[in-house]
């Protein structure tokens, strides 16, 4: 019984996981831009498994300077994402279920590794959407690229570019900051109980 | 010699004086006008207006859309007459919006507007305009800020009465101007006039959801002239009031001919009880021809449709409809308050303004205190039906509107100003000039039960010297003053697009969030619309050429067009593909004999063309779209009428991709 979870911990880490679900029905998310001919902005916001917002407008501008066209065949990841979230949140559950404190760092190594490969594809996709342009596009500014900023702001020409998490975003880093804190408060007590 | 020289620089001396004290007696500089008010008109850049205003173009034929109280110019509307910039009446989409009984006709003369109103409130939804020439009143949708409607009306010449509207937009009407021989025979001698000139007053029905308009029913007058009118409200919501002048049914030299009698008549219509007689069969049928344009959202195309019926209700066979006040000499402006109990009228000539009371027309009218009859339709007795007269409000006065704190604000052309006065007690409270001879006047809301008062504008007859000058030919000026003190306040002077007649405001947050930013691709329904570049062609269909064109920032597709040949029409079908707020595209080309097109996002227009010489012909965009514009061009090839250049067409590649040599001689092959 040592190495189990307490019965709050297990209902925090199925709750946590349950969350998850939030990013079928939220966007994940979102780059605004601003310009001055844009003072009201576009938005494009970004699914696990699709795009929404001024997608065809940002294209529309973005190909002067020869930017692939945005659209949802060019991300793989829309097919696989889903799964791996439904992934994420069955290994919760059985976290949940099993109680074993074991599986809960495991899950939480797992989480690490796919925030750290998301935020590593995402980069990649950047890169090559913001250098890999048109060789015959009309507007080449010799050794300007435009890749969009991972997080936070970017001024790119014309565009002051801004990226973060969307509704959605922000609800599985709330549910992994909270699994993290169930396995700390676990692991704490448990340190606790062993010095006595 | 001494002496009598200190007598003439004396004399000299009193002279000087005397000629100054003279030139000091000038009428005040029109200067001393506006002073520290006018940081009440300042709308700082970037803010918007309060109000929107759109206003009659009169001769222009169109409608134009200011904001209050800045006076910027936002839009011209165009309504009756045709416009090249935007292609209205050039572009086969929306030449079918100006024809008539008399075919296409391409200008007219808009007078009044009427917004649409729901328990006598402004609901935002349709402004109409009256065309006085032709007549015939156009619907506008404020979402788009477009005409999609035009409606002929039969039996009427000039619609001078119109289009005032009922207190939950049920009808829009239409009071002929002109008296005029009416049915099978029409040719008759003008001096016949007293037998053979009618009059009508028509009551155009109006879809509550749609907001389509149809003739419901005429009704047949005396031969008089209709000059305006304005529905009831509240109690007398159920009755119209339209002024009418020339009871002694002149034909010639109105000005005297019209003005002998000392009192004209308001005919007040209960409008309820003609609808009433319409459905109960009372009406007869008469052949008549005129037009019904209505212009399709979804495939922004207008469409023509001549109707040959109207229902005509004679007021001999429908009793209690139609009864006349007297009104004195010649009534112009024929104005109800908020509350719908007081109908003021405004004699042109008179030296009062004479106030009726509804109730006492109702009482009139139930104790049969009559005053005779005009041609068979009972004349109420004038002291009967008054409320009481505003005594010495000045010369000339034409037109009232209200603030909804019980006051009336009447413009005067004579005495070039705006009365304030008190609706319940008729005292004049304040006077302000206008600059100058001041026609109709505007309070945002003031024909309505809920006036949103603050300003009110005067829309001058005369310029003269308000403005820089322009030649013999001015602007028209208009003035805001401020009305939420007890003295009116000129605080704005601003120049105004044709001869604005009547206008009405409302605030902007009714209108603002309703106006459409773009035409949806996907609602396209345009049969000619190429919906994306890969849809682009051009097809032939006898001498006919089709061309599907797309515009995107920034190319045309197709671009290159070979194979037109000399007796064919090119119909270019252009769709703008962009479905971003603001970014229209244009279409012009070199020689053209029509106009250009003016292309909204997602939206698709026509544009004919009949090349007369065989060469090559540019085209371009004429809207500044993106930093590559002036990039957004192409070409057509135009072949003698034997020619065997086949029909191709491109865009960045070249097709056929060998040229032949030859230089417009048909190519061999």
């Amino acid at each position: 019984m040592k190495n189990n979870l307490s019965i709050t911990s297990r209902i925090l880490v199925a709750f946590a996981s349950g969350a998850l679900i939030a990013v079928f029905f939220l966007p994940a998310w979102r780059i605004d831009l601003f310009a001055p001919q844009y003072p009201e902005g576009l938005m494009m916001n970004i699914w696990i498994n699709g795009l929404s917002g001024d997608v065809e407008i940002i294209n529309g501008l973005n190909h002067y300077i020869g930017m692939k066209h945005i659209s949802v065949d060019m991300f793989p990841e829309f097919k696989y994402l889903p799964w791996v979230v439904g992934f994420f949140m069955l290994l919760g559950m059985i976290v949940a279920i099993t109680g074993k404190r074991k599986f809960l760092l495991y899950y939480l190594i797992l989480t690490v590794i796919g925030g750290a490969l998301a935020v590593w594809d995402f980069y990649q996709w950047g890169y090559d959407y913001g250098h890999n342009l048109d060789p015959k596009a009309a507007i080449q500014v010799p050794g300007l690229s435009y890749q969009p900023p991972l997080f936070g702001h970017k001024r790119l020409l014309n565009f002051d570019a801004y990226s973060f998490p969307d509704v959605g975003g922000w609800v599985v880093i709330g549910a992994s900051a909270l699994a993290f804190s169930v396995w700390f408060t676990e692991w704490y007590r448990h340190r606790k109980k062993q010095i006595v | 010699m001494k002496h009598s020289f200190l007598k003439l620089l004396t004399a000299t001396l009193l002279l000087a004086v005397g000629f100054s004290g003279l030139t000091s007696c000038k009428p005040k500089g029109t200067q001393s006008a506006a002073g520290g008010d006018a940081a009440k008109a300042y709308v700082a850049p970037g803010k918007y207006d309060e109000f929107y205003s759109f206003v009659s173009g009169g001769f222009s034929g169109q409608m134009s859309v200011y904001g209050l109280p800045s006076g910027r110019l936002f839009r011209v509307i165009p309504v009756f007459s045709v416009d090249p910039e935007k292609g209205w009446g050039y572009n086969e989409e929306t030449k079918p919006m100006l024809n008539t009984s008399h075919g296409f006709v391409p200008w007219d003369d808009l007078h009044h507007i009427a917004l649409s109103v729901t328990k006598s409130e402004h609901d935002g939804r349709w402004a109409f305009g009256n065309a006085n020439n032709t007549p015939r009143i156009a619907r506008i949708d404020m979402k788009t800020f477009r005409t999609t409607e035009i409606i002929e009306i039969p039996n009427s010449a000039g619609n001078h009465s119109s289009p005032f509207i009922t207190e939950n937009s049920e009808y829009v009407v239409a009071g002929t101007r002109f008296s005029v021989p009416m049915g099978d025979n029409q040719d008759v001698p003008i001096n016949t006039y007293k037998e053979n000139f009618k009059g009508t007053v028509s009551f155009i029905g109006i879809d509550k959801t749609s907001g389509e308009m149809n003739v419901s029913f005429q009704i047949a007058t005396p031969g008089i002239n209709f000059d305006l009118a304005r529905a009831g409200k509240g109690r007398s919501a159920g009755w119209f009031f339209f002024s009418c002048y020339n009871s002694e049914k002149a034909n010639t030299l109105l000005e005297v001919n019209a003005s002998q009698k000392d009192k004209d008549f308001i005919m007040a219509v209960n409008w309820k009880k003609a609808e009433e007689y319409a459905k109960a069969g009372k009406g007869v049928k008469k052949q008549v021809r005129y037009a019904h344009n209505k212009y399709n959202e979804s495939t922004h195309t207008a469409t023509s449709e001549i109707k040959n019926e109207v229902l005509m209700l004679d007021p001999k066979d429908c009793p209690d409809m139609v009864y006349f006040m007297p009104c004195p000499k010649s009534p112009h402006g024929c104005d109800t308050d908020p509350t719908g109990e007081y109908i003021v009228g405004s004699g042109k000539l008179a030296a009062v303004i004479p106030v009726f009371s509804f109730a006492k027309i109702e009482a009139a009218i139930a104790a049969k205190n009559f005053d005779g009859s005009y041609d068979g339709i009972p004349v109420l007795k004038y002291e009967a039906v008054l409320h009481g007269e505003v005594q010495k409000p000045g010369l000339g006065p034409l037109h009232t509107e209200f603030d909804g704190k019980g006051n009336a604000y009447t413009s005067f052309f004579v005495s070039s100003e705006i009365v304030k006065w008190s609706v319940k007690d008729l005292k004049v409270l304040d006077r302000v000039p206008t600059y100058y001879s001041i026609g109709h006047l505007s309070v945002p809301g003031g024909p309505t039960s809920k006036p949103h008062g603050k300003y009110v504008i005067a829309y001058n007859k005369i310029t003269k010297d308000r403005y820089l000058p322009t030649g013999p030919e001015l602007t028209q000026s208009a003035q805001i003053y401020d009305i939420s003190g007890e003295k009116m306040k000129l605080i704005l002077d601003f120049p105004t697009i044709g001869e604005p007649h009547y206008a009405e405001a409302i605030p902007a947050s009714m209108i603002m969030k309703n106006s459409q930013k773009i035409y949806k691709l996907e609602d396209n329904k345009h049969p000619y619309a190429a919906l994306g570049d890969d849809n682009a062609k051009v097809v032939r269909k006898g001498n006919e050429i089709h061309v599907y064109m797309t515009s995107i920032r920034s190319h045309f597709t197709p671009d290159n067009i070979e194979g037109v040949k000399l007796g064919d029409i090119v119909y270019f079908h252009v769709t703008n593909l962009e479905q971003d707020w603001d970014v229209p595209h244009g279409f012009a080309v070199k020689g053209i004999a029509n106009a250009e097109l003016l292309i909204m996002p997602g939206e698709t227009q026509t544009l004919a063309w009949k090349p007369e010489k065989a060469g090559v012909y540019p085209m371009y965009c004429t809207d500044f779209c993106s930093a590559l514009h002036q990039e957004m061009q192409g070409y057509i090839r135009v072949s003698p009428a034997g020619s065997n250049v086949p029909l191709t067409f491109s865009t960045g590649t070249n097709l056929p991709a060998t040229t032949p040599a030859a230089t417009g001689a048909p190519s061999t092959k």
